[in-house]
């Protein structure tokens, strides 16, 4: 794995008022690797993830996100990264290429490069004579997949994955996956969070986060070991519980 | 630019793509002026009608055959003298019976004028007034075509009811302004709103706020279609008038055109604002319809005149921008007014306009930094 970090992350702290959403964190995530950001609902993931995104201005920190400073410059971070979310998997009455055309026009391709990158990337998904149909005639898994392959379309640096595989099933959540190497094989960094603790095990490194706080970042197994369990799932439940017990 | 052009091209497809949309976008309007102005002016069209025609020559033929071959009337009986006129009545079946006199080419040719009976039912007024009416209007056309023919005097059918023929104009085609009024709100405030609370709702705001348009950028995207749209409306509505009703703009049509623009810019500043307050489309629906269309309807004068109205909703009228929209169009299109005629109800317009957009780029903001929900 080659060592350029990608986003850098120093005492980054967000408040709403009086309370703090996160508490100093620090982290890097380097160059083609799948960072898993691990998190109870409310241990403040959406907070740093809007934060990486553009969409939010920290209250102090340093987060440099593709080169460029959030804090200073959010707007020319969202042109260098790619999202996709759960909740929303591409709009269901346009068809797969109007989908892609959309996306390669916002994020400022021409149809002149965005045309022959739509016949590649339907070849390699298999999915040639779906050009022009409906999306929400699409099952849920291909959509799922389909809007990864639209979310890295215009060759981001990072793509950010907001649970993507929720509510898919396991022969999709594989492929999704397959997917998700492949991308990163190819040196796109890969920002992704999950409730399904399997997937996990598949990042090269996981961050899990509990009430603002970092409290724990390594690659799976080095966290398994450090806390003697047998899965991130029951590292995760042993990290997060006695807080959320006191509450 | 190029981003936003991508962005507007899609919610072109998505409006073009709904039937459910284009229904409210274009059959509404056109399903309101029908209904509007029917309900108004109740035209006939294959009205039953009996004659009597006690002439038997080529003129009252004629008339005949001219009657019956036009679209407003059926002749359902012929009718062989006075004592059946009364009958044929009571049957339900006609509503008017056309009396020819004798000797009808005779006299027109010697006197220069004769004169045909109307007998029209009296139990449905305006019925009457109006089969009256286009019968008096087919006969003169023909006594007009006579002129022609026979070059020496001018010969004259005479009809011995009065040409009752929408004497009060004014107060009859009232319901066009409105119903641009109301169009436009309905397009420009509340599909707007409903169309940004969707994105917010499937998720897809997110992932648009995510990308490197900017949020005015996004705003601008989702209303833009529908600023256009709102504008082929207004077109379809008056040539709708003009053809169906016969109501020509009076006034600039430049003039009416860009009031229109001002009145659908203050509806989009206001739907994004509703955006804004609403989570879902239900609440955005609601809002508007409440908040907008209602007062449209009710406190524009539209329908009910604002003179004729307690003194508070005349106050609370004030404050709504279809009561000044509605007088600016009134005076343009039926007065033929101008700008200097209007330039007070502009300018409040225009303060409102401003108001709003300000106020939902504001609210806007401050939603993005609370976290796009």
């Amino acid at each position: 794995m080659e060592t350029t970090k990608v986003i850098e992350v120093e005492g980054l702290v967000k408040k709403f008022g009086s309370f703090v959403a996160n508490d100093h964190l620090t982290f890097d995530v380097y160059k083609g690797e799948i960072f898993g950001f691990l998190g109870a609902n409310g241990a403040g993931k959406t907070t740093a993830i809007r934060i990486l995104c553009g969409l939010s201005r920290p209250t102090a920190g340093k987060v440099m996100v593709a080169g460029i400073d959030a804090a200073r410059q959010p707007e020319e971070i969202k042109k260098r990264i790619g999202y996709m979310s759960q909740r929303f998997s591409l709009y269901e009455d346009l068809t797969v290429t109007e989908n892609i055309e959309l996306y390669g026009g916002i994020y400022g391709m021409t149809m002149k490069e965005i045309r022959p990158r739509i016949a590649e990337l339907l070849d390699r998904l298999d999915f040639t004579g779906h050009a022009d149909t409906l999306i929400g005639s699409l099952p849920l898994g291909l959509r799922q997949k389909l809007a990864f392959a639209v979310a890295v379309f215009h060759n981001p640096g990072i793509v950010f994955l907001d649970e993507p595989t929720s509510g898919v099933d396991p022969i999709t959540r594989r492929q999704f996956w397959e997917m998700i190497y492949e991308t990163a094989a190819a040196g796109i960094t890969i920002f992704v969070t999950t409730h399904y603790m399997d997937e996990a095990e598949y990042c090269d490194r996981v961050t899990i986060m509990n009430e603002g706080r970092i409290v724990a970042l390594d690659t799976p197994s080095a966290l398994r070991k450090q806390y003697g369990t047998s899965s991130v799932e029951e590292l995760f439940v042993k990290i997060t519980r006695p807080q959320r017990e006191r509450i | 630019m190029k981003r936003l052009m991508a962005f507007i091209r899609k919610e072109f497809l998505h409006i073009f793509r709904d039937y459910r949309t284009l229904i409210i976008l274009f059959g509404l309007p056109a399903a309101q002026i029908l209904i509007f102005g029917y309900a108004v002016r109740t035209d006939i069209t294959n009205a039953g009608i009996a004659v009597l025609d006690n002439s038997r020559d080529e003129v009252s033929r004629d008339l005949i055959l001219k009657l019956d071959a036009s679209e407003f009337f059926d002749i359902k009986y012929y009718l062989n003298s006075y004592d059946e006129i009364d009958p044929a009545f009571r049957k339900g079946v006609i509503k008017a019976a056309v009396v020819f006199p004798e000797d009808m080419a005779a006299r027109l040719t010697r006197e220069g004028n004769a004169t045909v009976s109307i007998i029209a039912d009296g139990s449905e007024a305006n019925n009457a007034n109006l089969v009256a009416g286009y019968t008096s209007a087919i006969l003169n056309e023909y006594s007009a075509g006579m002129t022609k023919a026979v070059t020496s005097s001018m010969p004259v059918i005479n009809t011995d009811v009065r040409m009752f023929f929408n004497p009060n104009l004014e107060s009859h085609f009232m319901f066009v302004p409105g119903v641009i009024t109301l169009i436009l709100i309905l397009i420009s405030a509340l599909m707007t709103s409903v169309t940004i609370v969707r994105e917010k709702e499937f998720g897809s705001m997110e992932v648009l706020l995510v990308s490197p348009l900017k949020p005015w950028q996004i705003i601008v995207g989702k209303v833009t279609p529908y600023f256009f749209l709102s504008l082929v409306d207004v077109i379809v509505i008056l040539l709708m008038a003009w053809f169906v009703f016969g109501l020509p703009v009076r006034g600039s049509i430049a003039l009416l055109i860009s009031e229109c623009m001002l009145y659908i810019l203050l509806g989009l500043s206001i739907g994004t604002l509703v955006s804004t307050v609403a989570r879902k489309m239900e609440n955005a629906i609601f809002i508007s319809f409440l908040g907008l269309m209602l007062p449209s309807l009710l406190l524009s004068g539209f329908i009910f005149p604002i003179e004729n109205m307690p003194k508070i909703y005349d106050i609370v009228s004030l404050f709504l921008p279809p009561r000044w929209f509605v007088e600016i169009i009134r005076a343009i299109m039926i007065k033929g007014a101008g700008i200097s005629y209007v330039w007070k109800e502009t300018l409040v317009l225009v303060a409102m306009t401003l108001f709003f957009m300000v106020l939902s780029a504001r609210k806007f903001k401050l939603r993005l930094e609370e976290g796009g929900k």
